[in-house]
């Protein structure tokens, strides 16, 4: 019996070793893909497991808008947003079904406290058995400025973004329509599905963050840009430019009216006077006479065409046109045509023009700390780019304040305090009404804010709104929140 | 003639007590680690659940050391772990429930673990007691039919109305007062005893050729009557109580049995047909059976419905990787039946594949002294019980161990002495207990030169001695 008895041991031999090499396979080749699994709950338990760092305000009450809150549930902490719509775009939503979106995604480790600059508190956490905590991200966005720009902008569609120009911390960013976040960051996943399709399904699209992620045709506000352009080129406020009714556009019997077909006041008038009243032919023929290159050079002297803008949430690049011949180089010095903004890089325009002509990189973190509050990194300011030397900037500065103080954005005025600004009225799409646009900063002699506003298709006003008329009013609310006045 | 006095030979039981106390070591810095883990501090339990699983292990040894002195030394430590092992996993669990329960506003339920400790203590008892009761194994062949008998009775008991109760779809459970019994996992032990002795007394018949076809000796077909009818009854214990998984091991059980015992080949082939056969048919006309093959196929096809069970279970094994997350640290009680049959997908997430693998081999290794028992047994029931005991413990350990990670389509039999469940703790020490005494036996220093004549069939087997001349 012993021969057949060898064979038996020699099977079970073969049907443990069959085990032994099927668990190694399933625990190390094929682990990671089971532990990646999404209908693998139990990662997402572990996530919500542990205390997720907050997302504070700076300033003195540091108020939270993204917080965990522990609960009875099968996930013991919940992320809530005590603002609701208010910061949504900012810190985004943190689902386990859609990921998260925003500063939860982009400061993800330092919330989870896997960020290197944690480790001493991982390990400390780990010797004293103390409960691991995520990090906190402090923003640079204040409360006062995000209400007012949220509150001013009402249930327009479109967006505001305030920087303060000495730094280019971001004061408030807004999109609107927004969303709450709480109802996606939920542990209702019929609920989580229920909310996203329908948000994502709107066609006013309230999950794109249109001060970022959203270009538009800048218009009138673009004139800016052409005016330092032309500053650099050696003309002065003072120089008399060609300003006919209608300007004949080289190559096409194609023509650059005015705005509502007015007149600039005569045949010539001056740079200055011409951006007061927002004179299309005069900023056409200026158009023609720099060409198109040194308009793009100027464009991207105030940041354009940067394809790795972070704040740290990606920003979509501004455009100017890659190759425009001489008619459409001439829209393009007007703002329109193929010319493409974001609501921040119009903010970055007025603040380059507002910093003395140094663009400084705009950011939303302004520190980040440790979950014992201690101070782990601050933001340093950095120049992102110099625009224009000083004295052009001090130059585009007083034409931006006779803008506002007897020009196109009279609405943007604040009692008591120097307003520079410019207006704009973007055509876009066929049979749309335009965007109503702003851009400006204040005071004009200590810049401490500058804004851009889009209001698209121009709100509630339609096809009778104009940028001073809509944007300039909204501007003026924000500006207001930083430098006071009434 | 006059008996040599031989000197005693090593009996090994110090490295038996070592080897407990260490198997008592291991179980309760487990138990302390899941109690840390539920609630941050020693488990205020730890003392007593030491003292009693240590005083339990205490009896099992000294039963060994009075009654089986000769006995080998691995079996029990070996054994003592794993149901130490066992006994942490299901308190593991107790708190997963207790935790859920409290989540969902339900009352805390009383957990199964202390529950175990009784079943464990019952299962030791039951070890004592064959050893006490069944000195000599050969006798229990007397018994054959009695206990073949018993056997046939106690798997159809689930049959019967009143007291049979249909759990998760399968009929295999008895009802007797507050307990439920499964009693096929005593009738294996029963059955086993059975098949030894019935095969012993007819392995003469039964390894006659009638011919030879393509270099294998096919047996008579008269003699097809037993194989034919162990067939049957697996397959209308599949039928009536769907147990997929019991119908397996005894057949196979059988099958091998009566392989070691003929050592013919053919019966092997033979066996084999059948099974691809009875697997075939039982495929086609039963959806159950169907249905499991298609999950084994494509789990994650229906990640949430069918196939939860066995993706869980993958689940819980990928989360826990090669040194697993810890104990009382992963999910396990997402994986249903965690603490019964599904208790290695538990060890696998929070022990990670070294637990798997160290739990994998303490079966392996107690397989391995079962056969080495088998081997070196001088009797030839002794001899295929021993096989027969062993040879189960493996194939219950792959089915259950191969269908919970995805190797073979799930059938559900509880894994020895790990799972939570008294009938299968109680029969599985029992069936220790036999495989003890057949080793007492097979290393106790023989009395007296064997003579001719007396157990020739034993002789043949027995290794050459060299005997001094008087």
């Amino acid at each position: 019996m012993n021969r057949p008895l060898r064979r038996v041991a020699v099977a079970c031999l073969v049907l443990f070793g069959l085990l032994l090499v099927n668990v190694n396979l399933r625990q190390t080749v094929l682990a990671e893909g089971y532990r990646e699994n999404p209908a693998n709950s139990r990662v997402l338990e572990r996530t919500y497991d542990r205390e997720r760092g907050a997302i504070a305000l700076s300033g003195a009450d540091r108020t939270l808008v993204a917080r965990s809150e522990e609960t009875d549930g099968r996930f013991r902490y919940l992320r809530t947003y005590p603002g609701q719509g208010l910061y949504a775009h900012v810190t985004g939503f943190y689902s386990f079904i859609f990921g998260a979106t925003g500063v939860e995604r982009t400061e993800d480790e330092v919330l989870t406290g896997e960020d290197p600059r944690l480790f001493v508190d991982r390990v400390t956490d780990t010797l004293t058995g103390r409960e691991p905590r995520g990090g906190d991200v402090v923003l640079t966005l204040q409360q006062a400025v995000q209400q007012a720009a949220f509150d001013a902008l009402g249930d327009n569609r479109g967006a505001v973004v305030a920087l303060d120009p000495r730094t280019g911390a971001v004061l408030a960013m807004v999109s609107k329509p927004t969303f709450d976040p709480n109802v996606l960051s939920s542990f209702d996943p019929a609920q989580i599905r229920a909310s996203y399709e329908e948000l994502n399904g709107r066609a006013d699209k309230p999950l794109l963050n249109r001060a970022i992620n959203q270009t538009y045709p800048p218009g009138s506000t673009f004139k800016v840009i052409t005016s330092a352009a032309a500053l650099q080129a050696g003309r002065t406020p003072e120089t008399q430019v060609p300003s006919p009714t209608v300007l004949d556009l080289p190559q096409t019997s194609a023509t650059l009216p005015n705005f509502g077909g007015g007149t600039c006041g005569g045949d010539t008038t001056t740079l200055a006077n011409a951006l007061r009243i927002s004179c299309n032919t005069a900023y056409g023929q200026l158009g023609l006479d720099l060409g198109a290159d040194a308009l793009r050079t100027q464009s991207e002297a105030f940041g354009f065409g940067r394809e790795d803008l972070r704040i740290p949430l990606a920003v979509a690049p501004s455009r100017f046109p890659a190759d425009p011949n001489p008619p459409q180089t001439a829209q393009s010095a007007i703002g329109q045509f193929d010319v493409q903004v974001t609501p921040l890089q119009m903010a970055m325009v007025a603040a380059g023009v507002a910093n003395r002509g140094q663009v400084m990189s705009p950011y939303l973190v302004q520190e980040v700390q440790a979950p014992d509050l201690s101070e782990l990194d601050v933001a340093e300011p950095e120049v992102l780019s110099d625009a224009v030397p000083a004295s052009v900037a001090e130059q585009l500065t007083a034409m931006m304040e006779l803008v506002v103080n007897d020009g196109s954005a009279t609405g943007a005025q604040i009692p008591g305090v120097r307003v520079a600004g410019k207006t704009g009225t973007a055509q876009n799409a066929e049979g749309s009404d335009p965007h109503a646009w702003f851009i400006g900063f204040a005071p004009a002699e200590d810049p401490q804010v500058a804004v851009a506003v889009i209001v698209e298709n121009g709100g509630s006003f339609g096809s009778e709104a104009t940028g001073g008329r809509v944007a300039a009013p909204i501007a003026k609310a924000v500006m207001q929140a930083v430098v006071g006045g009434r | 003639m006059t008996t040599p006095v031989l000197p005693e030979g090593p009996t090994r039981r110090g490295t038996e007590l070592l080897l407990l106390a260490f198997a008592l070591g291991i179980s309760l810095v487990a138990y302390t680690a899941v109690g840390l883990a539920a609630d941050g501090q020693v488990p205020s339990g730890t003392l007593g659940y030491g003292a009693g699983l240590g005083a339990l292990f205490l009896v099992a040894h000294l039963a060994v050391r009075l009654l089986a002195p000769y006995a080998d030394p691995l079996i029990v430590p070996c054994v003592a772990l794993l149901n130490g092992l066992g006994l942490v996993l299901i308190r593991r669990l107790d708190f997963a429930d207790a935790e859920q329960a409290r989540n969902a506003g339900r009352a805390v339920p009383s957990g199964d673990a202390p529950l175990q400790l009784v079943w464990t203590a019952l299962g030791i008892a039951a070890f004592c007691l064959v050893l006490l009761v069944v000195r000599d194994h050969t006798r229990l062949a007397r018994y054959a039919y009695t206990s073949g008998a018993l056997g046939v009775g106690l798997l159809l008991l689930p049959l019967l109305p009143v007291v049979g109760q249909t759990v998760n779809g399968a009929r295999l459970w008895v009802r007797l007062g507050p307990v439920q019994v499964q009693p096929s996992e005593a009738a294996k032990v029963l059955l086993m005893v059975f098949f030894a002795a019935y095969l012993v007394s007819k392995r003469d018949v039964l390894s006659l050729a009638s011919r030879r076809v393509a270099g294998l000796d096919l047996p008579r077909g008269r003699d097809l009557g037993p194989v034919l009818l162990a067939w049957g009854a697996s397959l209308s214990v599949l039928v009536f109580q769907r147990d997929l998984g019991s119908s397996l091991l005894f057949f196979g059980l059988f099958i091998v049995m009566l392989y070691v015992a003929t050592e013919r080949t053919s019966w092997l082939l033979i066996g084999l047909g059948l099974f691809v056969g009875g697997a075939f048919l039982a495929w086609t006309t039963f959806s159950h059976v169907q249905q499991r093959v298609d999950i084994w196929l494509h789990p994650f096809d229906d990640p949430g419905g069918d196939g939860f069970q066995l993706v869980q279970s993958l689940f819980g094994l990928g989360t826990g990787g090669l040194t697993g997350t810890g104990l009382g640290q992963g999910s396990p009680d997402n994986v249903p039946f965690a603490k019964t049959d599904f208790i290695l997908a538990t060890v696998g997430e929070e022990m990670g594949l070294v637990g798997v693998m160290a739990v994998l081999l303490l079966f392996a290794l107690v397989v391995e002294r079962g056969l080495r028992t088998a081997l070196t047994c001088r009797d030839s029931f002794g001899k295929l019980l021993a096989t027969g005991l062993s040879f189960a413990l493996t194939l219950q350990v792959f089915v259950i161990v191969g269908g919970v990670t995805g190797l073979i389509p799930l059938t559900g039999v509880t894994l020895p002495w790990l799972s939570y469940g008294g009938s299968s703790v109680v029969a599985n020490w029992a069936l220790v207990a036999l495989l003890l005494r057949i080793s007492d036996a097979a290393r106790r220093p023989s009395p007296a030169p064997v003579t001719p004549g007396v157990a020739r069939a034993a002789l043949e087997d027995a290794p050459t001695t060299v005997v001094r001349r008087p």
